[in-house]
């Protein structure tokens, strides 16, 4: 456990005043407030941290306390267990946005404090204090899926603060995208409704494709021959290969668009984008003396 | 907006629990915050503003900021949201090209 600078956390000196605390600690809450930064986790950490610095050092009560055993907190173990009375003291809140935000105070704090210094719910006047939730927490939560499992609709389970939720995850769904799920967040509180719940998916590309909403692309390598000639290719697909027509003359970087070979329409059951190829057209190396010589020919042709 | 006595929360129950005025309340809504509705002389909100008007008062208590600059927040929070997922379109677009 290491020592906490609270004074630096808040960045005064050890001779500000109240004032001065107080100060520093509204500008630090107005610029890391989980309000003002969602889906910040490092905010929310300086947020806590920031937190826990004015819960010690705004009441003079606490800072004393701090100033005579902060830099020896071992002997304040002692101190802290007899120090009882300051619980109830403590107002810190779990913000909606800021799910699983049990307010981490160091063992550092609790180390002087004493443990029961956490229990109380309100009282802190420096920070408003109130817990003022009516709706329940809102939740969020990561979910990482490999791009070939949205390729269809599917039920998932997912293990939420050691709760079960069945969840349907939607074909089609983007990297990046966001649900809501309405209702599945922290329980409400007097008769308030419940909080939501809110899942990030992850969505990692598995295939040989690439995705842009419901299109996918891929570049094929095509011999010069068959470019120049015309023929046929075997494509991948998502749901196995296509033979395609390659027209007599086709140009390096042209495209086909296979309509419907694409990635599912989201929230659309049964309708799918569509797989554009670009051809790549492979020019031969390492020619043998024969074919070195039917290219001159060629090129002799064109003269 | 359309409201029925099922998704509706009276003000009267908010001024309670928040114990804020019903003053605030209503100068929320002359600005354009949130959106009151009068059925029979008793103001109500939709339940779905409930999780607006908890951020609006943590804002106003916690960061000490009046209802108008709780409005400019809230409309840059919107703006920082729509350019993020943006920038997440965007660069999702941007992942078709680095393979190439």
């Amino acid at each position: 456990m290491q020592y906490k600078d609270y004074y630096k956390v808040l960045g005064v000196n050890k001779t500000a005043t109240q004032a001065e605390v107080k100060k520093a600690y509204k500008k630090l809450a107005r610029k890391y407030h989980p309000d003002v930064n969602p889906n910040d986790k490092d905010a929310e950490a300086r947020f806590k941290e920031i937190n826990e610095a004015y819960q010690v050092l705004g009441k003079e009560e606490n800072r004393k306390k701090y100033d005579q055993f902060g830099q020896d907190w071992k002997h304040a173990d002692q101190y802290g267990q007899g120090a009882g009375s300051a619980g109830g003291q403590r107002g810190y809140q779990q913000y909606t946005g800021s799910p699983g935000g049990e307010a981490d105070f160091a063992d550092f704090f609790e180390s002087i404090f004493g443990s029961q210094a956490r229990g109380g719910s309100s009282g802190f006047s420096g920070f408003g204090g109130r817990q003022t939730h009516f709706k329940g927490e809102d939740m969020q939560a990561e979910l990482t899926l490999q791009l070939t499992d949205v390729l269809t609709t599917q039920k998932r389970t997912l293990t939420l603060n050691g709760k079960n939720i069945r969840i349907t995850v939607p074909a089609g769904i983007e990297n990046d995208q966001r649900i809501r799920l309405k209702g599945l967040g922290g329980k409400g509180v007097n008769g308030g409704p419940d909080g939501d719940l809110y899942i990030r998916f992850n969505i990692q590309n598995n295939t040989a494709f690439r995705r842009e909403k419901d299109n996918l692309y891929k570049t094929v390598d095509l011999d010069l021959y068959t470019a120049v000639l015309g023929g046929d290719v075997l494509i991948d697909t998502l749901d196995g290969q296509v033979k395609l027509k390659v027209k007599a003359g086709t140009q390096s970087n042209s495209q086909v668009r296979l309509k419907g070979k694409g990635f599912p329409k989201y929230k659309q059951d049964n309708d799918k984008g569509d797989l554009i190829v670009t051809y790549q057209i492979k020019v031969p190396t390492n020619l043998t003396d024969k074919e070195r010589q039917l290219f001159t020919e060629l090129q002799g042709l064109q003269k | 907006m359309s409201i029925n006595s099922q998704h509706s929360i009276e003000i009267t129950t908010l001024c309670r629990h928040y114990q804020v005025e019903q003053a605030f309340f209503t100068q929320l809504n002359d600005i354009g915050l949130i959106e009151t509705i009068t059925i029979q002389d008793t103001l109500y909100v939709d339940e779905s503003t409930i999780r607006r008007i908890d951020k609006i008062i943590r804002l106003y208590r916690e960061l000490d900021i009046n209802p108008e600059g709780i409005d400019v927040v809230l409309n840059l929070l919107k703006k920082i949201d729509d350019l993020e997922q943006r920038l997440s379109t965007a660069k999702n677009r941007l992942g078709l090209y680095e393979h190439d």
